[in-house]
């Protein structure tokens, strides 16, 4: 299911992803104590500087790097929509300080004892160093604009933003609190690794457990909305990002099920202009809108008040 | 007296590299027969030493042949799985099924020979069977597109599942498939959202239902008509998040590695019995289906019917809410602070 990388990390604008998840502790793996760490701690973490100017990937254009943050994590002069970080996201969209993140004591197992260039343990530590998240998929629940929701999102910062074993179980988990209190749901993906291959075939099972999740949330009444973000691909396009009642996505993301480099490699020929972004999936039917980083937390909004007649 | 010898032995394509020991033997064992008979029509007074030999050998030969494939490494299993000769979904419809009426299309882009689907009687069961299906001959591989399906092929899946439930029938399916499509008009067509679909869809088909992974198991592709309430592998298959090769492209680099990520993907049916993410393995015959395809189906034949057996005093509701469960226990995590994140781990831990 793992596609291989876009250019997700590239362009990252960092933020509060380089903080220490609190400063002065180890990294989180396996059997350290929980620690109550809020979500507005790590928030509110100042970042190590990373260089005062960055370069677009869509016009190419050298930006202050403030610009960019003050606009959203868009590009002033184009419009490029750079991924952000989770702690990012969630002040964007919800109302300050409403966020109460659930689960995050779940860290990941190494069922398979997974050792590529490292072993997976070290690269988990690694990227939770690097973070500031102990997984990819944070969870939780807050409002938008006095709206209660639940909200989850995938951070495409987090080894790719790939879904192993607690990725899926945290979803698995918001999606049931959704069902269970008749509460809207939102999930915003980014994943440029879908299904995680250092936990194997337990990284495809998440698919199944989620999906079967959001049929019962459905079977329910609950509302699910799925928000793509650059670049939601594989095993996370092939289950829960692709299962809202309403799906929007981020302009010129990329989506799609295999990756480019797989498709010109099976097919060989040139991929179409503009194959696999949103403004592909939205003229062939597979997207409700294409929404402006600006405007989304307003069409979020505008939508979950329809959960009220 | 001299006769020419030619080595019969299993066609070139059955042979695996691994299986070189094998078709060594064969081969002698084919000399020898053959010494025998002439020895026998010559009335050789050494014909019956011939034929201890000949024995001898006969039981040297089964047990390489056990041997052989009672430690083949995951990638030797990954080869056994994709091996041409390996029996397919049709195989098994011809020799498992009686009255087999197939069904095809997604009522909305077309029919994908990827998957096939229909009704078939299964001893005196009436069924649904629906299986990737990988092509024998190049025409039929080409058009299968060697069992990759479409997205057509998941919509008709789904939909022949709901039209089982609602007759009452169950549904048995076989996967064997390296993946879904990687192509232009598979990704236009919502490669991802049926896949989703289906496994959401799955989750609430109010039937039985049992899978196989038959083959090769190859990541959501698989997935996507593997969301049962019992799950089992034939012995020499493999289920993988990704297949070695794309797996090693990723991490090292290059396809060469693939034996190395077989390994490191824990992908036999060994390994997801142990993980929890299947019932069961089926034997296969010695030196693997290929090589006998009946006993292979018989195999099978016993597990599914004593699955539908199982599956039959269930509830709709029952059957929902275990396949549920089933679903909802797997994965491998940690939780802080808790008593259980020890065992947990410790339990998971590969050998
Ligand atoms: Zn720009």
């Amino acid at each position: 299911m793992s596609s291989p990388a876009p250019s997700a990390a590239a362009g990252s604008i960092g933020l509060p992803h380089s903080a220490g998840l609190n400063p002065g502790d180890q990294p989180i793996m396996a059997r350290e104590r929980a620690r109550k760490a809020t979500w507005q701690s790590l928030a509110e973490t100042k970042k190590v500087p990373e260089g005062v100017w960055m370069r677009c990937d869509g016009c190419k254009a050298t930006l202050f790097r403030k610009d960019v943050e003050r606009n959203l994590g868009v590009c002033p002069q184009c419009d490029h929509h750079f991924p952000i970080s989770a702690a990012e996201r969630i002040a964007q969209l919800l109302d300050a300080d409403t966020f109460e993140e659930w689960h995050a004591d779940l860290v990941p197992a190494d069922p398979l004892g997974f050792n590529d260039r490292r072993p997976y343990p070290e690269r988990i530590r690694a990227e939770q160093e690097r973070t500031g998240l102990r997984e990819a998929a944070v969870v939780g629940q807050g409002f938008i604009k006095g709206l209660r929701v639940v909200f989850g999102l995938t951070d495409s910062g987090f080894i790719m933003g790939s879904m192993g074993s607690v990725v899926g179980e945290k979803l698995t988990r918001a999606i049931e609190a959704a069902t269970e209190r008749s509460l809207p749901l939102i999930i915003v993906s980014g994943s440029g690794g879908g299904a995680r291959m250092h936990e194997g075939v337990l990284s495809l099972m998440q698919m199944a457990k989620v999906s079967a999740a959001l049929a019962r949330l459905n079977a329910a009444g609950g509302l699910f909305i799925s928000v793509l973000t650059h670049p939601t691909m594989g095993g996370v396009a092939a289950s829960f990002a692709s299962l809202g009642d309403v799906i929007l996505a981020e302009p010129r993301a990329l989506i799609g099920f295999a990756g480019p480099k797989v498709i010109q490699q099976t097919v060989r020929v040139n991929l179409p202009e503009g194959f696999q972004t949103s403004e592909f999936l939205l003229e062939h039917g597979f997207l409700d809108r294409i929404v402006h980083r600006a405007d989304l937390r307003g069409l979020l909004a505008q939508i979950v008040g329809y959960t009220t007649a | 007296m001299t006769t020419a010898i030619t080595n019969p032995g299993p066609p070139a394509k059955f042979r695996l590299p691994f299986e070189a020991p094998i078709a060594d033997m064969e081969a002698r064992l084919v000399e020898l027969e053959t010494k025998y008979a002439n020895a026998k029509a010559g009335q050789d007074n050494e014909a019956p030493a011939i034929g201890d030999q000949l024995r001898r050998m006969r039981r040297e030969l089964a047990g390489l042949v056990r041997s052989i494939y009672a430690n083949l490494s995951p990638w030797e299993t990954v080869l056994v799985s994709r091996c041409d000769a390996r029996p397919q979904t049709r195989d098994y419809i011809r020799l498992l099924f009686d009255q087999f009426v197939e069904l095809h299309g997604d009522r909305a882009t077309g029919d994908d020979p990827a998957i096939v689907c229909g009704f078939a009687h299964l001893g005196d069961r009436k069924v649904m069977l629906i299986g990737h299906q990988k092509g024998k001959t190049l025409a039929e591989r080409q058009a299968c597109h060697f069992g990759c399906a479409h997205p057509e092929g998941y919509r008709k899946a789904l939909l022949k599942m709901r039209l089982a439930a609602k007759l009452g029938l169950p549904v048995i399916t076989f996967i064997d498939t390296p993946g879904a499509f990687p192509g232009i008009e598979a990704e236009e067509r919502g490669q991802a959202l049926v896949i989703a679909e289906n496994l959401m869809g799955m989750s609430q088909v109010p039937t039985p239902i049992v899978s196989v992974v038959i083959g090769e198991g190859g990541s959501g592709g698989a997935l996507g008509i593997g969301v049962a309430d019992r799950v089992a592998m034939l012995q020499h298959s493999y289920y993988s998040v990704i297949s070695p090769e794309g797996c090693a492209t990723i991490l090292w680099k290059g396809n060469e590695h693939a034996p190395r990520a077989a390994d490191a993907l824990k992908m036999t049916s060994r390994d997801l019995l142990r993980m929890g993410v299947i019932d069961e393995i089926i034997p296969e015959p010695a030196g693997g289906a290929h090589r006998d395809h009946t006993e292979a189906a018989a195999n099978l034949k016993s597990f599914l019917l004593r699955s539908l057996r199982d599956l039959q005093g269930l509830s709709k509701e029952e059957l929902l809410q275990l396949r549920y469960e089933k679903f909802r226990r797997m994965g491998a995590y940690l939780e802080l602070g808790t008593e259980s994140s020890e065992e947990t781990a410790a339990a998971y831990q590969a050998p």
